[in-house]
């Protein structure tokens, strides 16, 4: 999917944040030399071609006290996985739920669900209970701590003269 | 750092679906139930506290035509600092988080083509003199990334 140059140049003025200000796609439109709701209108249009996913906020998981986060990986049936993976994703804590390929023999899981917690405690417990719904589809499982962020950016648009 | 019920009320009902009003903070306020300015400055200084990381308009690389790329790789422990390093020393990697397993470096890789994960995974090879291991979505069960302060 192609972006036109004015989509572009929409995303990279608010990439880094909306202004805090009362009317901020006035603000936008004012940088970009364009009308507030030509800025509104490209950016519904955005958002409803997937280009942007969400426009909100992004928490900061561990000052919210969820300083636990467990990569829980699954080696579940294929077939089974698309019927699945949608509940495992439904779970309240559950931020991302992937379908991925197995690498083996080093790697055979292919259902990763990524489980935030406030304790390794707690992110057992919602591991369980995925662990239970996942019933005999599930031949082996794992979960992977972080023990250090070592980066931590967004994805950014690069300058482009284009 | 405090929260009191209304920074945790905006936390969670702020997650997506931000106006696309003239007004917007006006609107969402009006739905919390807190006057426009309350909400401005609760943002503003939740975002100082690094409560909230960013606020705006969260972009999908595939949709862009560009591509992500989850990848792992076994550094070994006299050498990893070293590895991270260089693992993020290319603008590609987006995040990396230290694990504990096996493989033991996990990052994601955010580039504006499809062909650019191979290219980037291969570069990290041939710098690092390991296997990246590459896992690529093959499905996204997509809820949200909506946390409960």
């Amino acid at each position: 999917m192609n972006l036109s140059p004015a989509d572009r140049a929409l995303i990279s003025t608010c990439q880094g944040g909306l202004p805090l200000v009362a009317s901020p796609y006035a603000d936008i439109a004012t940088k970009l030399g364009t009308t507030e709701a030509d800025v509104i209108d490209r950016l519904a249009a955005l958002k409803a071609r997937g280009v942007i996913r969400r426009i909100g906020i992004a928490p900061n998981h561990y000052k919210l006290g969820m300083t636990a986060n467990g990569m829980s990986v699954w080696d579940v049936d294929d077939d089974a996985a698309e019927e699945l993976g949608p509940l495992v994703g439904a779970m309240e804590d559950v931020t991302h739920c992937y379908l991925r390929p197995r690498a083996l023999p080093v790697w055979p899981y292919n259902l990763f669900a990524m489980i935030h917690g406030s304790d390794r405690d707690e992110v057992e417990k919602k591991r369980q209970t995925i662990k239970t719904l996942l019933g005999t589809a599930c031949r082996a499982s794992d979960i992977l701590y972080s023990t250090a962020i070592l980066k931590k950016t967004g994805l950014r648009l690069r300058d482009r003269k284009d | 750092m405090k929260l009191d019920t209304i920074d945790r009320m905006i936390i969670n009902t702020l997650q997506d679906d931000f106006p696309l009003t003239p007004k917007p903070y006006a609107d969402a306020a009006m739905a919390i139930g807190i006057a426009e300015h309350d909400l401005l400055d609760r943002l503003g200084r939740m975002m100082r506290e690094g409560i909230i990381t960013r606020f705006g308009p969260f972009l999908d690389a595939a949709a862009m035509g560009g591509a992500f790329c989850l990848c792992a790789l076994t550094a070994p422990k006299e050498r990893y600092d070293e590895i991270a390093q260089m693992v993020n020393g290319f603008p590609e990697v987006a995040h990396n988080y230290a694990r504990d397993h096996t493989l033991n470096m996990w990052f994601v890789l955010a580039t504006e083509t499809e062909a650019g994960i191979a290219t980037t995974a291969d570069a990290i090879e041939a710098e690092t003199g390991l296997t990246v291991f590459r896992f690529p979505k093959l499905r996204e069960f997509f809820v949200g990334f909506r946390v409960a302060a």
